[in-house]
């Protein structure tokens, strides 16, 4: 018998609930693993399957989306050895599991928490409800590879929006590997999209794109580069979440701005009966 | 692929006027390779257009866009927009190309009619009892004239695919000749239905047997069937144009319709005409698509290469 040849991984891109390699054949090496280098097509791709998902993501209930993200948290403990081969510090993978959990009970509180009803000078109920924002683009932090990930994906979700995320250029396999659990846990295809590879490249495209509805660019440390994406993203009047502070500390509690942030307030007038 | 050769038999025009000669003809064309056209035009579908080609190729593609609505809930008011969308069908830009004809049903050609008075894009109506083709001959052909003397200046026939089936080529020809006469100076679009067709052979056979009728474009399909236009399949009416022209020297248009919906089909499209029949086709008067959310994917790719930024489809309106 000859000895056994390991098989090798390679990385590839989380879009629409596949893992396609890059539609431009380009990789580059990370940790000695083929990661795919994602292009602008394939953001745009990215788009295009979030916004094919908004639909039955947004129109989900609160109920059905907080058990797919807890279903997601589970697969994410089940694969701590993973991680932790990874790389990644036991202590950051329960906190994100941690994390994920926390963000997963918000996904039926939180209409409650922020929505309400307004008194008003009139015979109506007026009720204000909270809905996603639609397809959002999202920056990952560069480190913490998975705390970092989880704390920018999650409260984007949670609420209904579906994300295309441009991970961590020098922490990928975490993200894919992530993009790995939420294939496995029940959440439709196309909610999240993960692109790796260099933020330079795909950023920009998703900055300027007409029918990305909101940035976070928690993960650009690059203040002209930062500033380049709000202009691109003020030509269709993008929400834009502001680069995340140096200091920032992950473990803390992240407090619902996270969530608040990436919501449309609804209000409702209905004429009160006699 | 095979050629066909005709030097050998009767005078084309001849082969109408009996069944049987009609059958040995249709019947003595070569068969077609069905393994080999569904490779050829897989093959046709991975070259890569790009850049100047790739504007060159959307804004061609834009001009041969019959845009169409068929549909029972169709309005006035709907039929109406959708004509000016085909006059302009980017407002924001100027440049942009306006569609080779708006497709409607009789009953809503007067309203385009209106609308279209006056442009370059024609009107195209569907006839002959749309899209069965189930009906006596007399009211199919009172539908053609009706649909002429409102305005339309294309008529898009259905073949009668239950004549066809059984073999009665010669009361499918007849009827075409009728539909043609019946149209007048219009435009005869004889659709074949291909997706009820069942074989590539029935498809060549159809597409001659149409051409030899008078059709001055043969269509894929109705797109009221799960199967619509298809690559093979137009491939396939693609050499049968061709060897039709080389036989008579009459050229005859193509016209895919249905399940064309984005710019890299349509662009497969034309990388297909071009590889096939050659440049000659490669105009609105010679090839259409039969589309309706087709346009605002060509638009959406047309704006992201005269702004540098994908746009999307709340930027373009829902018909």
């Amino acid at each position: 018998m000859s000895e056994r040849v390991a098989v090798r991984k390679t990385y590839k891109l989380f879009i629409g609930g596949k893992f396609p390699r890059s539609e431009s054949g380009r990789s580059y090496l990370v940790q000695s693993s083929n990661v795919s280098l994602a292009s602008r097509k394939d953001a745009r791709d990215a788009v295009v399957a979030a916004r094919a998902a908004v639909k039955g993501w947004a129109g989900a209930t609160a109920y059905n989306r907080g058990q797919i993200l807890y279903r997601a948290a589970e697969m994410l403990e089940g694969r701590r050895e993973q991680f932790v081969a990874l790389g990644i510090p036991g202590d950051e993978v329960d906190a994100a599991v941690d994390r994920w959990v926390w963000y997963a009970g918000w996904a039926d509180k939180l209409a409650q928490v922020y929505g309400g009803a307004n008194p008003v000078a009139g015979p109506y109920f007026n009720i204000s409800a909270p809905e996603p924002t639609g397809v959002v683009a999202v920056v990952a932090p560069e480190r913490p590879a998975l705390l970092g990930l989880v704390s920018v994906i999650a409260p984007a979700i949670v609420s209904g929006n579906t994300v295309v995320v441009a991970a961590s250029p020098s922490e990928p396999l975490a993200a894919v590997t992530l993009a790995e659990v939420l294939a496995t846990s029940d959440l439709p295809g196309g909610v999240v999209n993960i692109l790796t590879g260099a933020i330079t490249e795909t950023a920009p495209t998703l900055a300027a794109h007409m029918d990305v509805n909101a940035i976070d660019l928690t993960g650009v440390t690059d203040a002209a580069l930062a500033t380049d994406l709000e202009v691109k993203a003020a030509e269709n009047l993008k929400r834009v979440l502001r680069p995340a502070p140096a200091d920032h500390d992950w473990t803390g509690d992240p407090g619902l701005a996270p969530m608040t942030a990436l919501l449309e307030t609804k209000t409702v007038w209905h004429p009160k009966g006699v | 692929m095979t050629a066909t050769t005709t030097s050998a038999r009767s005078d084309l025009s001849e082969l109408g006027r009996s069944e049987t000669a009609l059958r040995t003809f249709l019947h003595g064309l070569p068969g077609v390779d069905q393994v080999g056209a569904e490779q050829r035009a897989a093959q046709l579908s991975t070259r890569s257009i790009k850049t100047t080609a790739k504007a060159q190729a959307i804004d061609l593609a834009i001009r041969m866009v019959d845009l169409t609505t068929l549909e029972g809930a169709d309005t006035p008011g709907k039929v109406r927009a959708l004509a000016a969308k085909a006059l302009r069908p980017d407002p924001a830009d100027p440049s942009c190309p306006h569609v080779g004809a708006v497709c409607v049903y009789p009953a809503m050609v007067p309203y385009v009619a209106e609308v279209l008075r006056g442009s370059a894009v024609h009107l195209a109506s569907v006839a002959t009892a749309f899209p069965s083709g189930q009906a006596p001959l007399e009211i199919k052909l009172a539908d053609t004239r009706a649909a002429v003397a409102a305005g339309a200046d294309e008529i898009d026939m259905v073949i009668n695919r239950g004549a066809f089936l059984a073999g009665r080529y010669k009361e499918v020809y007849d009827e075409i000749v009728a539909t043609k006469e019946a149209s007048g100076d219009a435009h005869l679009k004889v659709i074949l239905e291909t997706g009820e067709l069942a074989t590539y052979d029935n498809v060549r056979r159809a597409s001659w047997l149409a051409m030899l009728a008078g059709g001055d474009f043969i269509k894929t399909s109705t797109g009221k069937v799960p199967v619509a236009a298809t690559m093979p399949v137009t491939l396939v009416m693609l050499e049968a144009v061709r060897d039709f022209r080389e036989a008579t020297g009459r050229q005859v248009g193509v016209k895919p319709a249905g399940g064309i919906k984005t710019t890299k089909d349509a662009i497969k499209y034309l990388v297909m005409v071009n590889e096939t029949v050659g440049p000659d086709w490669l105009d609105p008067d010679w090839f259409r698509f039969g589309a309706s959310s087709l346009l605002n994917d060509l638009l959406m790719q047309r704006t992201k290469l005269t702004t540098g930024t994908y746009s999307g489809p709340d930027y373009f309106t829902l018909d």
